[in-house]
Formats: structure tokens, C-alpha cells, sequence
């Protein structure tokens, strides 16, 4: 049997030697290393992976790149992929690297560029030591072996007072045929004050071969500026998917952050919000559609530390046949946190006998004059409503998706971008197997 | 154009609820179904339009030379059965008008023929709208959601008049209504009705067939028709009650 970790950290030394950078990556890599070392995977004993096992992904001995193969994709074959009825700035990877051909950047309004040649250049030097493997949390495992062996993602610096002309666009393509592959992505992204910027992000598989995604994003978002962030989950049945994202917020911000889950074999979101001012505005949404024996698992947690803030965070599911969805939503509200509005909604639909949803709220509250409410809710499909609609002539099938339709609609309420809308319902509706003009 | 042939009905746990009905319905007809409560009419409703709960265990319901009871609720539908529920359900987050939209598309899909026009369909709803005095705003709300029990009667009604379906089955559409929705409601039935389509009332009141008149009336109990006659059976059935119909067919 193979022993994952283990050969991950003896391949560090090799890899690390390869992808030197400067000093001060160099040393983060090695402090992540021995971090992981120390980890090691999450385990079902693990509170926060009790009802998400990894064990079954971490049998599979990953390439860390899919170095032999040749990338032979043309925009033609992904454009599928983008929302490409919009202008957009594009960022894209294949297999762990930088495609130039596929991308659209700039260092114009603002940089729109990747990581690893950021980190090469004076000129983004503060901002990177500033905030890259600040925000997100140093002690755990999955985040330090990303540290470790990362070697690409998206850098994003929005400077202050820009409202960023069009969205930005995330692409992870893998088209790995010959072997299982464990890919690392980073990004990071930064809005300095009084700016905004819309982004979307979507890791794709294109070929039939295993792969898992340890992906980490860290994001600060300045004084007054907005952000508002998509992530569309459609993957393959065969391609993994474990997200880690951190979000933090100065005062007077607003992010809105909308992760749309609807394919992939497992997808473990793992989404923190730390606001660290007043008048912090946090908006956390997602929709869940998934069948066979698909996995996905939110897990959000919000932490307030100023007064004057508000958190709104709703996410529903359906899940079919034998799929698996978890959801685990914490709200930490620090004594200061006075006047604070937290709204969290977890509703769910299950479509048969075998699907199944492990939900938890967790509100710990340490201030007084504040507004914290939760609720969760696991159900089925009306079947009164169901008749009612067939005999209105409509199919039980396209019954059965209208009234799904209606149940995600808030949700989708929120979606900015029509574009983006317009996608979600397509992906909606394929889900669900159905030909319906949802925006009658 | 309907013909119910020694119908036996029962529920999942097996108890009988029609026990032999017999009907025929010609085009042109206004039939109702009276009787007291629990005599099997809301169930006789919904074995036509083919709910499930059901189980039909002897006799046949044909509608137009085509064995009903091997088609599915939303087939029976397409083929020009509306039935008119006596507790219209409640749809969050679908609006009225993209439902009968996307009923009228599903069943013109059916029936082979195109979709209807955006032009045409908001025509249509306007007209009947305005003919049911159903205010704009009402269209554009979830289906049935927070609606009284008259607006809910009204909607029925307006949707059956957009479906425009061979028969039409009203299950106890009187009950939550008022005198003046009662007769915009028997109005508008009576605007659908022609000499090819045909109605049937189930009504545990007269009141309502003084406005729809009815050509035929039989009496329910106890999951058997036990009396049929013309419109006056109905007044007959208000001044004297049930009680003598269900003596006179027990001797």
C-alpha cells in the first residue's frame, strides 16, 4: 500500500530544488513541508472531516505534474468552459501551468497576472510579502502542502480607486491522460481601497484519468472596496476537488461570494471570512445540484470581530440517487462584534431514499446586542404539488425541475452578472435533465 | 365523451372508496355530482385526473374512445382533462403566469403542435384576466402563494379558461367563495362552455348551481351514484337533505 504522504514529503527535496524562487519562498516552502509532515491528511477523527473521508482519493500514488504530456488544447476546445458571451479578462492553466496563448492579462488598470512571475518582480514584492501565506491558516496540513508544492496561480492586485473595466476569469484545465495527478493551485488577490472587481473561477478536467485539486486562494479586500467572486463546480466524475479560500475584509467592504456546485466526485469547500473592521458586509451563497455518488461539503465559517457588521449566508441542495452533501456553517462573534446582523440558511431537498445531508450550524456569540439567526431544513419534493402541476399538463420530470428551479431561485437572486446567471440556469436544467426556459 | 363503467377505487391501506360508479358525460353536457361529505366525490375527481394515491381495482374510464387509466395525470391533461382542485396548491417561487406559460407549451408540445407566441399568450392572459377581474400584480406572485381561498378559486378558474380543455372537473369550487367571486367564477364557466367541451360540478351546495345550471345531477353516497336526475333533484336536495335519497335507495 501506498503511503501518500510520505512520498510527498521525500519528493519535496526535488521539487523544491527545481522550483527555486527566492529566500523567503524557499523558507515558507520548507516550513510548510515539515507543517504537512507533522498533519498529514485530515482524517475522519478530524471534527471538521467527519462526514467527508479522504481516504479513498489518498490511495492513488499523484504525479505532482503531468511533466510528459503535451498540452494540445485550443481555445476552441474549452471555450465551452468560459462564460464567453462577455467580456473578460482571462487567466488560464493547463495542467498546473501558465497558458499565455489562452490568456487575456494586464498591467494596465490593474495586475492581472500569475503568481509565480509575480513573485518575481520588485514591483509586486510588497504587496506578495504583505499578504502571500498571511491570510490563510498556517497549521493545517491541506494548506501547507499547497504551500509546499505550489507552483502557479492567478495574482490579482486591484489598486485603490479602481473599479476594474470588465470580470477576471480563473480557468484550471487538466488534461492529464497518463496519470492520476494532484494538482496545487494558488492565488491571490488583492483589492487595495475603494475599488471593486468581479471574478470567476472553474477547474475543468477534460480527460477521463483521477485527479485531485488542493487549491488555496487568499484574498484582502481593502477600505470600502467591493468584491464579488464566482465559483462554478461542474467537474468530471473522476476529478477531486478540495478548496480552500480565505477572505479578508477591511471596514465599509462588501464580498459576495457564490459557489455553484454541481458535478466532480468529491468537492470539499472550505470558505473563511475574517472581517477586520466595522461596517463589514459578507455575503456567502451557494447551490448544490449533484447525483450518482458525487460528495460535496461546505464548510463556512464567518468571524466578526467589529461592531456594525452583517454576514448572509444561504445554500441549498438537491442531491439524487446515492449522492452525499454536507454542509457545516460556524459564526464566531467576538465581544466587540456589537450590532452585528448574521443571517445562515442551510435548506435542502432530498430527491431519494438513499441521498444524504449532514448539516450543522455552529454559532458561538460572545457579544450581547446582536441579530444571529440560523436554520436548516431537509425535506422532499411535494408530491401534492407534483400531481397538481402534471395535471396542469406539465411532465413529472419538468415538474419535478420547476419546482427544484424554485427552490434555488433566491439564491440565484443575488447573482450579479447576467451572463453568469444565464449559465447556472443552463447548468441547472442539464442537471435536471430538462428542456425548460426557465426565464419565461 | 367520458363514460365511468363500474368504477372500484381504494386508498393505499385498502379501504374502498368508489364502490361501482357509473357516468356518462356527452359533449355539450353540464353534469353535477351532490352528496353528503366522505360519499367518495373528491375521490371520484381525482381517479379521473389519475392521481396516484388511487387504485383503481375494477372498471374502466374512457374519454374519447381512449382508455384513461393507462395514461399519467399529466397525459390525461394533455388529452383535455382539467380538474379544478378543491385545495389549489401553494408554489413558491413560480409565478402564475410562468406557469400556465409553461403548461400551455408543455401540452401544445404534447399535442405535436408549436409552441404559442409570446404576443399570443399575453393576449390570452390579459383577456382572461380582465374577464375574472384578476388584477395585473396577481400574475406576476407565486402560484396560489398567500392567496385567499377565493383568489385561489378565481385562479383555478383562469387557468382552466387558458388550457381551454375538453372537460372540466370543478371539485367544491364554491367553497371559499363569496357571493360576488361566486358569479364572476360561474361567469366565467359559463363564457367556456360550448357544445363541445362539457363540465362536471362536484358540489356539496345547490348554491353554486343556480349560477352554473346543471342538464343532470346525481347523488354520491357511499362511493355509488344512487340517484340521478335533472336540475330540480338539486333544489329538492337543499330543502330536504340527503337523508331521504340515501333511504329511498336502501329500500
Amino acid at each position: 500500500m501506498i503511503d501518500l504522504k510520505e512520498n510527498l514529503v521525500s519528493r519535496h527535496l526535488v521539487f523544491n530544488e527545481k522550483n527555486q524562487k527566492n529566500k523567503w519562498i524557499d523558507d515558507l516552502r520548507h516550513e510548510a513541508i515539515e507543517i504537512f509532515d507533522k498533519e498529514g491528511f485530515p482524517n475522519k477523527k478530524n471534527e471538521e472531516w467527519k462526514y467527508t473521508n479522504l481516504a479513498p482519493l489518498l490511495k492513488t500514488d499523484y504525479k505532482l505534474f503531468p511533466e510528459s504530456e503535451e498540452i494540445s488544447i485550443g481555445y476552441q476546445d474549452v471555450k465551452r468552459y468560459f462564460i464567453h458571451d462577455m467580456d473578460a479578462y482571462n487567466i488560464v492553466f493547463v495542467n498546473g501551468v501558465y497558458s499565455s496563448y489562452m490568456s487575456d492579462t494586464t498591467h494596465e488598470e490593474a495586475d492581472i497576472c500569475v503568481l509565480s512571475s509575480a513573485m518575481n518582480k520588485m514591483v509586486h514584492q510588497s504587496v506578495i510579502e504583505n499578504y502571500y501565506s498571511k491570510i490563510a491558516s498556517k497549521d493545517d496540513g491541506l494548506i501547507s502542502l499547497n504551500t509546499a508544492f505550489f507552483k502557479d496561480g492567478a495574482y490579482i492586485y486591484v489598486p485603490d480607486k479602481v473599479v476594474l473595466s470588465k470580470p477576471v476569469q480563473i480557468m484550471f484545465f487538466s488534461t492529464a491522460k497518463e496519470n492520476e495527478v494532484m494538482y496545487h493551485p494558488r492565488n491571490l488577490i488583492v483589492l487595495g481601497n475603494n475599488s471593486q472587481a468581479q471574478i470567476i473561477e472553474r477547474h475543468q478536467t477534460l480527460n477521463g484519468k483521477a485527479n485531485l485539486t488542493n487549491s488555496v486562494t487568499e484574498i484582502h479586500v481593502g477600505k470600502n472596496s467591493e468584491l464579488d467572486y464566482y465559483k462554478i463546480q461542474n467537474d468530471t466524475e473522476e476529478a477531486s476537488l478540495i478548496d480552500n479560500t480565505f477572505v479578508e475584509q477591511e471596514r465599509d467592504s462588501r464580498v459576495s461570494f457564490q459557489t455553484f456546485s454541481f458535478g466532480g466526485k468529491l468537492t470539499r469547500n472550505n470558505l473563511n471570512f475574517v472581517q477586520n473592521g466595522e461596517n463589514c458586509n459578507s455575503l456567502l451563497n451557494g447551490v448544490t445540484v449533484i447525483g450518482g455518488s458525487q460528495h460535496v461539503d461546505h464548510h463556512t465559517k464567518v468571524v466578526h470581530k467589529f461592531p456594525n457588521c452583517e454576514s448572509h449566508e444561504l445554500y441549498k441542495g438537491i442531491y439524487d440517487e446515492n449522492s452525499h452533501g454536507v454542509f457545516n456553517g460556524k459564526v464566531f462573534v467576538h465581544p466587540e462584534a456589537q450590532k452585528l446582523n448574521a443571517f445562515q440558511q442551510n435548506n435542502n431537498v432530498l430527491l431519494t431514499d438513499k441521498a444524504e445531508i449532514d448539516t450543522k450550524p455552529q454559532l458561538e456569540i460572545f457579544a450581547d446586542d446582536v441579530k444571529c439567526s440560523h436554520g436548516c431544513t431537509v425535506g422532499q419534493l411535494d408530491e401534492t404539488a407534483l400531481f397538481y402541476m402534471q395535471q396542469r399538463g406539465i411532465p413529472k420530470k419538468e415538474a419535478k425541475a420547476l419546482l427544484l428551479y424554485a427552490f434555488a431561485a433566491d439564491v440565484l437572486e443575488h447573482v450579479q452578472l447576467p451572463q453568469i446567471k444565464k449559465r447556472i440556469t443552463t447548468l441547472i436544467a442539464q442537471k435536471l435533465g430538462v428542456k425548460i426556459d426557465f426565464d419565461l | 365523451m367520458l363514460t365511468i363503467s363500474n368504477l372500484h377505487a381504494q386508498i393505499e391501506d385498502g379501504a374502498e372508496i368508489l364502490k361501482g360508479i357509473n357516468l356518462e358525460i356527452k359533449p355539450g353536457e353540464v353534469h353535477a355530482i351532490m352528496g353528503p361529505n366522505g360519499s367518495g366525490k373528491s375521490t371520484l375527481s381525482s381517479v379521473i385526473a389519475g392521481k396516484e394515491d388511487y387504485e383503481v381495482t375494477q372498471g374502466e374510464i374512457d374519454f374519447e374512445n381512449e382508455n384513461l387509466l393507462e395514461m399519467g395525470p399529466d397525459e390525461r391533461a394533455h388529452k383535455g382533462i382539467f380538474l379544478s382542485f378543491q385545495y389549489p396548491v401553494e408554489i413558491p417561487g413560480v409565478t402564475v403566469t410562468n406557469f400556465i406559460k409553461t403548461a400551455i407549451n408543455e401540452t401544445r408540445k404534447a399535442q405535436g403542435l408549436e409552441e404559442m407566441g409570446a404576443s399570443e399568450m399575453l393576449r390570452l392572459i390579459r383577456e382572461n384576466a380582465e374577464k375574472l377581474g384578476i388584477r395585473k400584480d396577481f400574475l406576476s406572485r407565486s402560484l396560489n402563494e398567500g392567496f385567499s381561498g377565493g383568489e385561489k378559486k378565481r385562479n383555478e378558474i383562469f387557468q382552466m379558461m387558458m388550457l381551454n380543455p375538453k372537460l372540466a372537473i370543478l371539485d367544491e369550487t364554491d367553497s371559499g367563495l363569496d357571493i360576488d367571486a361566486l358569479r364572476i367564477v360561474a361567469d366565467g364557466v359559463n363564457a367556456f362552455k360550448n357544445e363541445n367541451n362539457a363540465v362536471l360540478v362536484i358540489t356539496h351546495y345547490q348554491r353554486l348551481l343556480d349560477y352554473i345550471v346543471p342538464d343532470f345531477v346525481h347523488v354520491l353516497s357511499n362511493g355509488k351514484i344512487i340517484k340521478s336526475g335533472g336540475k330540480e333533484l338539486a333544489h329538492e336536495l337543499e330543502a330536504r337533505g340527503y337523508d331521504w335519497v340515501i333511504e329511498e335507495a336502501a329500500i
